[in-house]
């Protein structure tokens, strides 16, 4: 017998072979891994999708199927669905948000705009940078705005 | 031992193939055992979400359902981004207001939520400028950007993740 078990052989009660196909993304030292994906999909499940896959993918599927795993043990009912819900709600909730951020913004912008504009009648202020109706600027004489974005 | 299970109503004849990838991936008898520990009206959407991920398994038999959650992720995060840098401009253009006015600006901000780096099993609201976000994360062992293999961080000696919770 092998004295060196993998978590999967050491769960199952039985010699682990050179060749098990569990050994090499279910070690020893993290028995909870596989007690996760065998009390869900059972051994012999994890088996077959580990061995109908190329060598190359079986970490990642082996990953992928404890992460499930442990999703559904811990929200028996919706497992990771759960989760792909909260992320939904998450955008959802967040797009909404700066959607009504970016419209402040646009009411803030446009209110500045005009208490400029009316400043600028109100105290008889010279030139101005700011276009005409047609988008023209009444003036060559440009004042520097940067400021009001830094 | 059956606690009034009933698989014909909750896999339905016109569906056939939502037992057959429930049963391919995850096996009656595991399903009936997991089944049997909800209470009775819990079992129709656990009956769902097998089927939705066992369906995700079967076309995708290396990530199933975590490509979607990986997508979903980035997208949260990209939006966080983008709710920091607007929360910053309207920051400014407040802070622009008021000093015209002759006031003090305003204290800086709450900054915009954590990251979402980890993913939650119940969703908290937080308070912060520019609302509310859910808070991330209870799920201690697994976080999006740290240890899974398509993350940079991943060691395939190393049994991937550690079994804590």
């Amino acid at each position: 017998m092998n004295s060196s078990r993998c978590a999967a052989c050491k769960h199952l009660r039985r010699r682990c072979p050179s060749d098990c196909i569990f050994s090499p993304y279910f070690p020893a030292n993290n028995p909870r891994r596989f007690a996760y994906v065998h009390k869900i999909y059972g051994a012999s499940n994890v088996g077959k999708i580990l061995q109908d896959l190329p060598v190359s993918r079986r970490a990642e599927a082996a990953d992928s199927l404890y992460y499930e795993a442990y999703c559904r043990i811990k929200d028996p009912v919706y497992g990771c669905v759960g989760l792909i819900t909260i992320l939904h709600q998450q955008i959802y909730d967040a797009q909404c948000q700066l959607a009504r951020i970016q419209a402040e913004i646009a009411a803030l912008s446009s209110q500045s705009q005009s208490e400029v504009q009316q400043y600028r009648q109100d105290e008889n202020v010279g030139p101005s940078f700011l276009p005409d109706q047609n988008g023209v600027p009444n003036s060559t004489s440009y004042y520097d705005i940067s400021t009001w974005f830094d | 031992m059956h606690t009034g299970l009933h698989f014909c109503a909750l896999f339905p004849p016109e569906e056939p193939q939502k037992f057959a990838n429930v049963h391919k991936i995850f096996g009656a008898s595991n399903v009936t055992k997991l089944l049997n520990e909800l209470l009775p009206h819990q079992r129709e959407d656990a009956v769902n979400s097998l089927a939705y991920e066992a369906e995700a398994r079967v076309r995708d038999p290396v990530y199933g359902c975590i490509s979607a959650i990986s997508f979903l992720q980035r997208q949260v995060e990209r939006l966080q981004k983008e709710l920091d840098a607007a929360n910053a401009d309207l920051i400014r253009f407040a802070c622009n207001g008021i000093q015209a006015a002759g006031l003090q600006p305003p204290p800086a901000a709450p900054q915009a939520l954590a990251s979402t780096h980890m993913v939650p099993t119940q969703p908290r609201p937080v308070g912060g400028w520019g609302g509310r976000f859910y808070q991330t994360p209870s799920f201690p062992i697994i976080p999006y950007s740290s240890s899974m293999p398509w993350n940079d961080n991943y060691n395939p000696h190393g049994g991937g993740v550690d079994g804590s919770i």
